[in-house]
């Protein structure tokens, strides 16, 4: 089966299809978009078997010799990315069934989940850089359907700002692929690998690297050009939001990754410098943000930002710790901003508003809820046994071993902000005196406590078992430490 | 008052024709000259809509009874299912393929299934370009 790393596009994709013809069958539209997820997820599940154990998958489309056509590649890194943010999808869509409303399910909500699942799972996986920008707008294209959908006047108005700013940074992602197509003549992300190299990556190569990260930033939300999203993520419904805080933000953070550790190699002083010190003030500006709110769906949306600069530092390090410490804080991100934003769904759903102030001793009516939550924040912060502590501690391992110490420190020191914030949502929600609420029926509870509880669960394991975990995390972070080994994956010997 | 657009009205029953056989034949065309099925769809959706702006929006819709959403699934589902041809022949996704065969009047003729792809974007252009200018033109 070659062609086994590309069924997690085409799955999610051909179901989309499927869906499309009769989206008002409310109850057949559910059982296919589970349905297909579940299998999505089993299929991939096998691809990181296979990855696993007979190293990087690759095919060129089309049976074209291997820099003339698209190539789709599939390394540890992708394949990880690829797993999570299935589950994810799937977590979310389950989430949907109590939470979405009809109206929405019955205007192609769950089509355009799958069609986005398509283009995130396929930026992930593409060895292609224009291909990578065309499944950039198959999941930007989605996630507009995503935002606007239901119409109310808030929707509208970030939908359009939303819309905005990704139709600007897409002009700008072709415009530097075309500089990039025209220094180095070549659009297979490995050959132009190659060809960098042997051109010891003059001035004009450092420009378009540095225009690179302005695209991607502009993706995944870096200083200084985070300005769209805390106002957009908050329009949308609470699933729509999981899914786009989790999955739509670590795309731009995974191209960065891979540009930046696949192309621009030779001028590290300048280039890994400068996304260094951007991630650092990402991480600030985040901190500013998370503490600055009283609104829950705020909090955690800063809390995305901080991530991101967590991730970025790390990638900017280039060593083998900090590039490990990168792969897991990203899979650990991904699953608790997922889990984070369902709970946080269900604290809105049960007291009907986002504001901390109005809500209080919700402990004593739903203390699962409020003990679920509490591991779901300490996983956050990275206090050691639960899932954000590993990635955490191999970035700061790795900045100092790169002699930075400073922005190690830093980080330390941004996982008490983070603390500080989720923990403020904890003690403001779950203690204090009672405030009214309207009790949710136990049917609706279960079906929005259930998937949060399972991601919850997911990342308690994800950081119990982080030893088990090595061996994959490793390979991951050797592919985007030796870019040879990709090289060779693709083009073959040589 | 009421125009009397009959001259608009007949010239459109001629001229709609003879705009989906140019559609058509652009498509057919594609492979060895300029032509294709982004453009032969983008023509045969100008074609209705000429209809459109001759006649009112229930009048197309009696006469053409297609619903363009599932025309528009239907395309992008032929698109796919050529591609994934051939995974079952254990050959890389997207992989083509082509024979001559003799048909009946035409003679000897190359068959692509490059053609089956473009059929499926051919739909999916018409689809969603009637889409968007029926529900722009139904909505008040």
């Amino acid at each position: 089966m070659i062609n086994l790393l590309l069924f997690p596009i085409l799955l999610p994709f051909f179901f989309a299809m499927i869906l499309m013809l009769f989206p008002k069958k409310i109850l057949a539209q559910r059982t296919v978009a589970s349905t297909a997820l579940v299998l999505t997820f089993g299929v991939t599940l096998v691809l990181l078997y296979k990855v696993k154990t007979n190293g990087i998958q690759a095919i060129t489309l089309g049976s074209w010799p291997a820099p003339f056509g698209i190539s789709m590649v599939s390394d540890m890194l992708s394949v990880l990315l690829v797993l999570s943010s299935t589950l994810i999808a799937l977590l979310v869509v389950w989430y949907s069934f109590s939470s979405i409303g009809k109206d929405r399910e019955s205007f192609f909500y769950y089509p355009g989940i799958l069609f986005m699942l398509t283009g995130v799972n396929g930026a992930f996986t593409t060895g292609d850089i224009f291909n990578m920008f065309v499944f950039f707008e198959v999941l930007l294209m989605s996630s507009y359907l995503l935002i606007v959908l239901g119409g109310e006047k808030g929707q509208l108005r970030e939908s359009i700002k939303y819309i905005l700013v990704n139709v600007i940074s897409s002009a700008l992602f072709v415009v530097t692929v075309a500089y990039l197509y025209s220094v180095i003549g070549t659009l297979n992300m490995a050959d132009i690998s190659v060809k960098i190299a042997q051109i010891d990556q003059p001035g004009i190569i450092t420009v378009i690297a540095v225009l690179f990260l302005l695209v991607f930033g502009l993706k995944g939300a870096i200083f200084p050009l985070y300005f769209w999203l805390p106002s957009s993520y908050a329009a949308p419904p609470i699933p729509v939001l999981a899914l786009f805080g989790a999955l739509l933000t670590k795309v731009g953070v995974y191209a960065i990754m891979r540009t930046y550790t696949l192309f621009f190699t030779l001028d590290q002083g300048f280039t890994h410098e400068m996304l260094m010190i951007l991630s650092i003030l990402t991480i600030i500006a985040g901190c500013i943000g998370a503490l600055a709110y009283f609104d829950v769906k705020k909090i955690i949306i800063y809390n995305i930002i901080i991530a991101v600069g967590v991730i970025l530092f790390g990638a900017s390090q280039m060593n083998e710790a900090a590039l490990m410490g990168s792969v897991f804080y990203l899979i650990h991100d991904i699953l608790i901003k997922g889990a984070l934003f369902l709970l946080i769904g269900v604290i809105i759903a049960i007291t009907g508003t986002s504001d901390l102030r109005k809500m209080g001793g919700l402990i004593k009516t739903y203390p699962m809820l409020g003990w679920t939550y509490l591991i779901a924040a300490f996983g956050l912060a990275g206090i050691p046994p639960l899932s954000g502590f590993i990635g955490k501690l191999l970035i700061v391992q790795g900045g100092f071993e790169a002699g930075n110490l400073w922005g190690s420190i830093l980080i330390l020191l941004s996982s008490l902000a983070v603390l500080l914030s989720v923990i403020r949502i904890f003690i403001y929600a779950f203690w204090g005196e009672t405030v009214e609420i309207k009790p949710l029926t136990r049917q609706h509870y279960r079906g929005l406590f259930m998937p949060a509880v399972i991601l919850v669960a997911i990342s308690v394991l994800y950081g119990v078992g982080s030893e088990w975990l090595v061996p994959y995390m490793s390979d991951a972070a050797s592919v985007l430490l030796e870019p040879a080994l990709y090289i060779k994956a693709v083009l073959g010997g040589a | 008052m009421k125009t009397n657009d009959v001259i608009l009205q007949t010239t459109t029953k001629i001229i709609f024709f003879i705009i989906f056989l140019f559609s058509i034949h652009i498509f057919f065309a594609g492979h060895y000259t300029p032509g294709g099925g982004f453009v032969g769809g983008l023509l045969t959706a100008s074609g209705i809509v000429l209809l459109l702006l001759a006649f009112d929006l229930k009048t197309v819709t009696t006469a053409l009874p297609i619903n363009y959403t599932v025309m528009t699934a239907i395309g992008l589902l032929l698109a796919l299912s050529t591609a994934a041809g051939a995974i079952f022949f254990n050959v890389p996704f997207f992989t083509h393929a082509f024979d001559y065969f003799h048909l009946p009047l035409l003679g000897k003729q190359s068959l692509h299934t490059a053609m089956l792809f473009d059929t499926g974007v051919y739909l999916v252009v018409v689809g969603v370009t009637m889409t968007i200018i029926q529900s722009i033109g139904a909505d008040d």
